[in-house]
């Protein structure tokens, strides 16, 4: 009898296993790296400006009492190319932005403005990714909520596609 | 017209897969004479082959109106990646598995001759159902031949890191290991369904176990070293996934190995072997659906798709579930094989089963405990090399104490007189022990005991040819002294080199010196270099231990299409081990960033896997020739 059941244990593994690889398959692992800086200061940084005779950026400009978009992209990025019309959009809806190009070329980076539109108010150089991985960020296009006084609030990796316009300017509207 | 008659081939194989589970399973009347089946089967396989060869042809011509060329190929590729570049993508190759899975089929229809027809029938129309499976994944889901309209102007390319000899020869190989396997689980479904489960099916599987294990083997070995050279982490396992996925086969398949040959030589173990071949081939299988639906984190980053998964994962359990349901009810009627005393051959190589049953258990949970836990409590946790290192390290190096005994005793039942031959390779392991204690104070109990067990079976696997005359022992008496050394060598590497290794992370300034082991290594200078994709900032470090120097130059490069930054490290090799070195990048104040290993004797880890792939490859042919010399002497 106890050999009978010995025989059923295979059977059993086999159902176990399928069971776990079925829920698996259904709730795929999360792969975004989510910052561990949501909720704390921005963290401090000066840089040069990514474009000649523009004002460089620091810190501080991030907090000067009006919450604003900060948005890592590159020229050699093309979800950022995918990207650039809705952050015109939003722009165009009164959306302060402020681009930070990670390790890019300033002849490709005037090439790309021209090409897909400027909506920055101001473009940060950042050369090394230094900047970025202090904001707990991973790849581009990644962009961050920051408000009056510094703080970021929220974060959105990859992308944003214009079905996110709404869940953004929300969260502007709450910072301040 | 290339494109349309591959997928054509591929319909018609399937049809005739269809045919030959109607031949081979239809009530009484109905089902097909053996010598039809073995035709159906043939002809099956040399569809496969047939639609695979011109899957290669415009991947070769790189036909850009061919969906999967334009999205996988540049016309501006050396010829090797081209063709490589039919099964460096998904649907290409799922094709080679199918293809290996038909032609493995038409090849037992043409070489099992001496198998009992009713079985060989059944075991045919198991192994068109595993093709037929297959089959509709690739037409339904994955077709490698979907036409690109309008085509492309010029491909998308291959991603850099995979334009490497080793990745030319890494997939197949290990397909070839993987499907293999499958000849064994259609002979085991088979005999329990016809019932005869004998040493005369013993001897049919065992070439197919012994095929497959050896591409297993070598597989293993190769991918494990690419990783160590290409990934400039100088580590050569990291219990990833999908090399889990990978060594799993590989376990099941060397237990089997094993017990086929007690079913062979003493008609004994007929449900155990039976079971093996159905969890080695369901390993496999688990393997490719790991590694093709990406659902575990992995360095094998492959694209996840639900609906391949779902398809995939369908088979899988359809396959494996009803084998196993098969032998819940059918083993118990297989009679018992004739006893055996406790100490015997057949005792020593139970004991070998049970012991890689458990560590293929240990790797196993370790693989997806992970997964178990995620989905029962919602907790995200990982299971490191600590777990697997200390738990399975322990039971590999007993199961290699066991290899020493194992050889020496005889079937059915044994004195132990041989056993005391025993005591020299003992007092050499003890003596080794010693030193490394000695020499090496403090901690790496493990690496210590293992290069004990390494010197004593590298002794005591010789000792099965004292007595013999050696130019009329069999050949397979060779290939087991020759892969049980294998398993000596390559323990003595593994151990070894985590004992011994010295590791200098360090930033240094061009003309400073380094010292790392016994080497005393300059660091000359930093130029840029460039290649056909990428740029690179090249170090020049020269190596010297007294006498000689070696220049070493590691590389930190830059791809431009799709921007990638690699390090390539520079190895020097010699008797003793490998200087491994990696340039990393530089700091503010003109200094690199240097990692310097020393790792003595690392080398012998591959050239262990690479002896035991050796011993497998002498069995086969001593079993080749022996099969031949009976055929010409009746």
């Amino acid at each position: 009898m106890s050999r009978t059941w010995l025989r059923a244990i295979p059977v059993a593994l086999v159902v176990l296993l399928v069971a776990a690889l079925v829920w698996r398959l259904a709730n795929p692992p999360d792969s975004e790296v989510k910052s561990e800086m949501v909720g704390k200061p921005v963290p401090a940084f000066e840089i040069a400006a990514a474009l000649p005779g523009a004002l460089p950026l620091t810190s501080t400009d991030l907090a000067d009492g009006k919450p604003k978009l900060v948005n890592f992209f590159a020229s050699w990025c093309v979800p950022c190319i995918g990207e650039a019309p809705v952050l015109l959009e939003l722009q165009r809806q009164g959306v302060p932005i402020v681009g930070i190009a990670v390790r890019d070329r300033q002849a490709d980076l005037a090439d790309f403005l021209a090409k897909n539109g400027n909506p920055f108010e101001r473009i940060g150089a950042d050369t090394q990714s230094n900047v970025q991985l202090a904001f707990g960020s991973a790849g581009v296009p990644e962009t961050f909520v920051v408000d009056g006084r510094g703080t970021i609030l929220m974060q959105h990796i990859g992308m944003i596609e214009r079905e996110d316009i709404p869940q953004i300017v929300a969260a502007m509207r709450g910072a301040r | 017209m290339i494109a349309e008659a591959g997928l054509a081939a591929l319909w018609l194989a399937a049809a005739l897969a269809l045919f030959q589970i109607f031949l081979a399973f239809a009530p009484g009347p109905l089902r097909g004479e053996t010598r039809v089946i073995r035709s159906v089967a043939i002809a099956q396989g040399a569809l496969t082959a047939f639609a695979m060869l011109m899957l290669l042809l415009v991947f070769a011509r790189t036909d850009l109106s061919v969906l999967l060329v334009a999205e996988n190929s540049h016309s501006a590729k050396p010829w090797l990646y081209k063709v490589a570049g039919a099964w460096g993508n998904h649907e290409g190759s799922m094709l080679l598995w199918v293809t290996i899975l038909g032609i493995a089929g038409a090849a037992l229809a043409i070489f099992s001759r001496r198998m009992e027809e009713r079985t060989l029938a059944a075991a045919l129309g198991a192994q068109a159902t595993l093709a037929l499976g297959f089959f509709a994944f690739l037409l339904f889901s994955s077709n490698p031949f979907a036409r690109l309209f309008p085509p492309a102007f010029e491909g998308r390319g291959l991603n850099p890191l995979l334009q490497d000899p080793g990745l030319v020869f890494h997939p197949p190989t290990l397909y070839f290991g993987y499907v293999g396997l499958s000849v064994a689980f259609s002979l085991a479904v088979g005999a329990l369904l016809t019932g005869r489960v004998d040493s005369a099916l013993a001897k049919a599987m065992r070439p197919w176990v012994l095929g497959a294990w050896i591409f297993l083997t070598l597989g293993i070995t190769a991918g494990s070293y690419w990783a160590y050279y290409e990934l400039g982490w100088g580590g050569w396992w990291f219990w990833d996934p999908v090399e889990n996925a990978s060594l799993m086969p590989w376990l099941a398949a060397t237990a089997l190995l094993h017990s086929v040959n007690v079913l062979a030589a003493r008609d004994s173990l007929r449900a155990w072997t039976i079971m093996l071949a159905m969890i080695a081939f369901s390993m496999s299988m688990v393997g490719t659906f790991l590694v093709r639906s990406g659902i575990l984190t992995s360095v094998h980053a492959f694209a996840v798709d639900p609906k391949r998964g779902t398809f995939l994962l369908a088979l899988l359990a359809t396959y494996v579930g009803a084998a196993f349901f098969l032998f819940a009810f059918r083993s118990g009627k297989l009679a018992e094989g004739p006893p055996f005393e406790l100490v015997s051959r057949e005792t020593a190589l139970v004991g070998n089963n049970l012991l890689l049953s458990v560590i293929l258990g240990v790797v196993f949970v370790g693989t997806l405990y992970p997964l178990f836990v995620e989905a029962i409590t919602g907790t995200k946790l990982s299971v490191g090399a600590p777990y697997f290192d200390s738990v399975a390290g322990p039971i590999a190096l007993l199961l290699a104490l066991l290899v020493c005994v194992g050889p020496l005793l005889n079937w059915k039942r044994d004195g132990g007189e041989r056993l005391k031959r025993l005591a020299i390779p003992a007092l050499v392991g003890v003596t080794v022990i010693v030193i490394a204690v000695v020499v090496v104070p403090g901690t790496g109990i493990l690496s210590k005991a293992g290069l004990g067990v390494a010197a004593m079976l590298g002794v005591a696997c010789f000792l099965p040819l004292i007595g013999r005359r050696l130019r009329r022992t069999p050949l397979n008496t060779w290939a087991m002294v020759v892969a049980h050394f294998g398993v000596a060598v390559a323990i003595a590497g593994m151990s070894a080199s985590s004992l011994l290794t010295k590791e200098v992370l360090t930033a240094a300034r061009p003309g400073e010196q380094v010292a790392v082991g016994p080497w005393l290594v300059e660091f000359s200078s930093v130029t840029p270099a460039a290649g056909p994709n990428w740029t690179a900032l090249e170090a020049e470090l020269r190596a010297s231990k007294g006498s000689g120097v070696s220049v070493l130059k590691p590389q930190a490069r830059y791809y431009t299409d799709p921007p990638t930054e690699t390090n390539e490290s520079a190895i020097l090799t010699t008797f003793s081990g490998q200087l491994y070195t990696v340039i990393g990048k530089p700091a503010e104040d003109g200094r690199w960033q240097l990692r310097l290993w020393w790792k003595p004797l690392i080398t012998l880890i591959w050239l262990g896997g690479a002896l035991i792939a050796l011993g497998g490859f002498l069995a086969l042919v001593g079993r080749a020739w022996r099969g031949w010399r009976k055929e010409r002497e009746r």
